[in-house]
This record gives C-alpha cells, sequence and structure tokens, in this order.
C-alpha cells in the first residue's frame, strides 16, 4: 500500500467515535437551528411558515429579544468588573509569605466547588424573605429584603442574581490570578523597589502589566459565562418578578419552562443562532488575547 | 526595635484583613450548612445564633428521604464516571490520530474539529433536545451520557502532549512490530497520565455540575435524575418544607467539597495550564 495511505484505515477508526459525535451533537444541531431559524411558528409550534433570513433580523428586532439582550448586557456589567476586581484584591491580599496563608488561598478557592445549581440554591436560602439568614441580619437598613425579598422585586432581582454569580465564580478568578501572580519574576519588583518604587507604584507598574493577559483571559470567560447564564435564572427567579421580567437572560428566554416563546422552534433557533454569533465574536476577543499573550513568554 | 513594631503591626493588620475577607467568602456556605445542622425540617426560621452548638441531623435525613437524594447521587455518579472514562479514550483516539498517523487533509481536519470549541452548549440544545426525542432518550442515561462523550477540548490537550513524546518513540516501537493500539495503550497514555489525569478531573466536575441539558433532557423521572436537578424539585415542592433545599444542598456539595479537597493540586494545575503559562 501506498506510504502516505497507510495509515488511513487506523486514522479513520481512531477519528471516528470522536468526529461522528461531535458531529451528531454539535455541528448538526448548529446546522439544523440556522436553517430552523428562517421559520415563524404559531403557538401550537406546529405550522410554521418560512420567512428566509430576514427572519434573523426580525428575532433580533423584537421586543422579547432586545429586552432579553438587554438583561444579558446588564448581568455581564454588574458580574464582570466587580468579579475581576475581588478576584484580583483576593490574590494579591493572599500572595505573600504569611504563616498560615495556605488556609486563606483554600478559603478563596473554595466556591470553585460549588456548581451552578449548589451556588445559586444557596444565595435563594440566604435571601428568602422567611428563612433566610441575610434578610434578617439587614433587613433594618434594606426593608426590601424581607417584603417582598431581594429575589422578588423587579428593581434588585439581577442584583441579586449578580451576587450569586460574582461568589461562585470568585474561586475560579482567585486560583487563576494567584498563579499568574506567582510567574511574575521576583527580580523585577526587586529592581523597581531600588528604583524607588513604593507598593502602589510597584502594583501598577510591575503586577499589572505582568498580568494583563490573564486578567483578560479572566474577563473573557467571565464575560461569555455571564452570557450564557441559565442556571442560576431558573433556580432564583424563573425570569421574574412577572410582569417586569428583569432578569429573562437570552437563554433564559430560550430555554425558560414558562418563556413566551417556548413552543416556537423557529423562534428558539433564531435566537440560538444570535446568541452564538455573540458568543463568536467574545471568542474572537479571546484568541486576539491569547495570540498577545505568546509574545510575554520568552 | 520601632521598625519591628511597625512591622508587626502591619503584619496583624494584613492577618486581620485577610481573616474578615475569609469570613465573608465562606459566611454563605457556613450559614447554609449550620441551618441545615440547627433547624428541623418544618421551621420556617432560621437559628437564631451562629455557633455550632445543638446540631440534628433531622432535615439533612428528611431531605435525604424525601428528595430521594440517595438515588440521585448515584446517578449523577454513574453518569460523570462514565461520561468521564468515555472522554478520555475518545481522546486518547483521536489525539493519537492527529499526533502520530499520516492522512490526507489531517490540518484542515484538525481545524475544523477545533473550530466546534466554538459552539456552546446554550446553542445547540434546542435541536439536541429534539434529537434526544427522537431517539426516545428523554428520561434515559443514554441522553445524559452520550451526546457529553466526545471532547473536542480533551483532543486537543492530549495531542499536546502526545506532541512532545520524541518521536524515536513510536519509530522504534514500529520496527519492534509494535502495533497503534498496543504503543497507545503501553507507552503514549501512561506518558500523559498528569493530562489525562486533569482532563478526566474536569470532565467528571463538568457533568456532576452540569444544568442546563439534565434539566432539558430528564423531565420529572427520578429513576434518571441528576443531583443538580433534584434539589430544584425540593425548591419548588413545598412552600412549609422550603427548609429541606438546606438538606439537599449539604448532601449535594459535600462528595465535591471532598473530591476538591483530594485534588486540590490538579484543579489548580489543569485550570492554570491553559490560562497562565507562555
Amino acid at each position: 500500500m501506498n506510504r502516505r495511505l497507510r495509515d488511513v484505515p487506523w486514522a479513520i477508526a481512531m477519528l471516528l467515535p470522536s468526529l461522528a459525535l461531535v458531529a451528531v451533537w454539535t455541528v448538526y444541531p448548529l446546522m439544523r437551528a440556522i436553517q430552523k431559524g428562517h421559520f415563524r411558528c404559531d403557538v401550537t409550534g406546529k405550522k410554521c411558515t418560512d420567512q428566509g433570513w430576514s427572519r434573523y433580523v426580525d428575532v433580533f428586532q423584537s421586543d422579547e429579544f432586545q429586552h432579553a439582550l438587554g438583561v444579558s448586557i446588564k448581568l455581564m456589567l454588574l458580574t464582570v468588573p466587580t468579579g475581576l476586581v475581588l478576584g484580583v484584591g483576593l490574590a494579591v491580599l493572599a500572595d505573600k509569605h504569611l504563616r498560615g496563608i495556605g488556609i486563606f488561598r483554600t478559603i478563596f478557592s473554595s466556591t470553585i466547588a460549588t456548581s451552578v445549581a449548589v451556588a445559586s440554591l444557596v444565595w435563594f436560602v440566604l435571601l428568602q424573605p422567611q428563612i433566610g439568614v441575610l434578610a434578617d441580619m439587614f433587613s433594618d437598613w434594606f426593608p426590601v429584603l424581607k417584603n417582598p425579598g431581594l429575589l422578588n422585586d423587579a428593581g434588585t432581582a439581577l442584583l441579586a442574581v449578580a451576587l450569586s454569580s460574582i461568589w461562585a465564580n470568585l474561586g475560579f478568578t482567585f486560583i487563576i490570578v494567584t498563579a499568574a501572580l506567582q510567574s511574575v519574576p521576583r527580580d523585577l519588583y526587586e529592581s523597581a523597589f531600588v528604583d524607588g518604587a513604593g507598593s502602589m507604584r510597584r502594583f501598577t507598574n510591575v503586577t499589572i502589566p505582568m498580568i494583563a493577559p490573564t486578567l483578560l483571559f479572566v474577563g473573557v470567560v467571565l464575560t461569555t459565562r455571564a452570557l450564557q447564564t441559565y442556571g442560576e435564572i431558573a433556580l432564583l427567579t424563573g425570569g421574574g418578578p412577572n410582569p417586569q421580567k428583569p432578569t429573562t437572560t437570552i437563554p433564559y428566554l430560550i430555554y425558560g419552562r414558562n418563556s413566551i416563546i417556548s413552543t416556537d422552534i423557529g423562534t428558539k433557533s433564531a435566537a440560538a443562532v444570535l446568541l452564538f454569533l455573540l458568543s463568536l465574536v467574545l471568542a474572537l476577543v479571546q484568541f486576539r488575547g491569547l495570540e498577545k499573550r505568546v509574545h510575554y513568554g520568552s | 526595635m520601632a521598625a519591628d513594631t511597625a512591622r508587626g503591626a502591619r503584619k496583624a493588620g494584613r492577618y486581620a484583613l485577610l481573616i474578615a475577607l475569609a469570613v465573608v467568602v465562606l459566611f454563605p456556605i457556613y450559614a447554609v450548612v449550620l441551618q441545615a445542622l440547627k433547624t428541623g425540617p418544618d421551621s420556617l426560621d432560621h437559628p437564631r445564633s451562629l455557633l455550632p452548638v445543638d446540631l440534628t441531623l433531622s432535615t439533612i435525613r428528611a431531605a435525604w428521604d424525601q428528595g430521594d437524594l440517595g438515588r440521585l447521587l448515584l446517578n449523577s455518579m454513574f453518569v460523570s464516571i462514565v461520561v468521564t472514562i468515555g472522554v478520555v479514550i475518545t481522546s486518547l483516539l483521536a489525539a493519537y490520530a492527529f499526533a502520530f498517523l499520516q492522512f490526507p487533509f489531517k490540518g484542515p481536519l484538525f481545524v475544523a474539529f477545533l473550530a466546534t470549541m466554538l459552539v456552546p452548549t446554550e446553542v445547540t440544545v434546542v435541536i439536541n433536545e429534539r434529537t434526544a426525542d427522537s431517539l426516545g432518550w428523554i428520561n434515559s442515561y443514554q441522553g445524559l451520557i452520550v451526546p457529553s462523550l466526545a471532547s473536542t477540548f480533551g483532543v486537543f490537550l492530549v495531542r499536546q502532549v502526545f506532541l512532545q513524546l520524541p518521536g524515536e518513540l513510536r519509530e522504534a516501537a514500529a520496527l519492534d512490530g509494535v502495533g497503534h493500539l498496543r504503543f497507545l495503550w503501553e507507552v503514549a497514555a501512561p506518558l500523559s497520565r498528569p493530562t489525562l489525569g486533569a482532563l478526566g478531573l474536569f470532565t467528571f466536575l463538568g457533568t456532576w455540575n452540569a444544568y442546563l441539558w439534565p434539566s432539558q433532557v430528564i423531565r420529572g423521572d427520578r429513576a434518571h435524575e441528576t443531583i443538580q436537578i433534584g434539589l430544584e424539585r425540593l425548591k419548588n415542592s413545598d412552600i412549609s418544607k422550603i427548609n429541606l433545599v438546606t438538606g439537599g444542598l449539604v448532601v449535594a456539595a459535600l462528595p465535591i467539597f471532598i473530591m476538591l479537597v483530594l485534588f486540590q493540586r490538579q484543579l489548580v494545575r489543569g485550570l492554570t495550564a491553559g490560562a497562565v503559562k507562555g
């Protein structure tokens, strides 16, 4: 057999499981969703009419999608900057050789052990107006905690969701930033110290530039997670409180049990494809950040 | 002397700040665990003090019985273990082909394969739910397991390690008449054990913690429900039993906390491998 083709049967056999699974459960659903997105269906979900590519524009401009897009962007703005600042602050504070610092590092990493469901329900319990400890502790300053409850008030529900996400993601940010801080060469700090730079100057002129690629990476991961927020909404608010629906994110609009488009496979597909395009833009930003990081190494 | 005291004071201040922040970060978990251990299943209040005294297991026991949590833990365990083993195997096989075998269109195929990493679950579930439905996989283990059995990220990760193995290894083995599968199983896989460990750990955690897909493919069938989905049922069951959620949370979170304490180093290594190096 030709040398070049000798391996082909083996290659096919070894690639088949992965390629077949990815084809059926990732590529096919994406293609099918792009095609289904052309359709608009009636309430029964059975009768659908082909409206072509313009259907995507219609869905994008629809009140429901615009509203969900706004909620998703608000959630990003509430969670990403705060999460980054808190994670970096904790990591910098714990990046010193102190006795027992390992215990603090373990504690600050600990929220990585919580799943979406566990983290969300922890906050659901804490904020529940009747049985929640937090609801009780701070109700004198914030009466909304007891009546109607942070999650039940249209003005504060998204804030409560953001609180839960920030806390749940803190462990991840802390671990990654801690590792980045440890990879900063110590002699850079020493020469900055010799040059008379105070601790604030050393932080802004040495630490931040050296860990900038990592910060970008964490920022993009947190942004992607915010954009894909579904479980937190399903467990904490169900997209409500109604009728304002201030916590209906794009994924919740698509998958929520009581969502207004839950029977319309066409509109759901179109919304999913639009969500994909948004994720794609974010991923490209991420790859550009990764490219930049390569220059820092050697 | 004065410098020593100043340094001591600064150190004490830093410890005070660290302890205060540790309390804030741990408070949510501590408060909920304490609530599970101090109040009964029918309680409509939280503990009056946050000291760990007068503990009872009655809420956890009631949550365990009413939520059928033993069964759900087994479901989660079974699904996560099968997916983890499956992902490691499919990743090893495909990575081997991309790293050691010659075949036409290898480069473009690899790039196309990698590109599928850009498609998030949140996009594919709309159609995958229908595919699962037409296969009769709603409320089944197959529905939970099969769609997760391949990992593009896993193939990428293992291929990276394979490419770093010396090329002479495969050549020498081929001269000795060692076939591909034996070389993969006896040489390449053992040499990439740390990476396979990290991949396994992340696959296990990801599957255990998954929410969106299980919530769509399992519709109220306790025989196949995962623990994450079961928690939602506990929450929605009955407002007078709302405190059961605290017991369910302890049961659901405990295995993962134990696992992460055991595998902390692998977790940190795995998390930071992609993010920091370079």
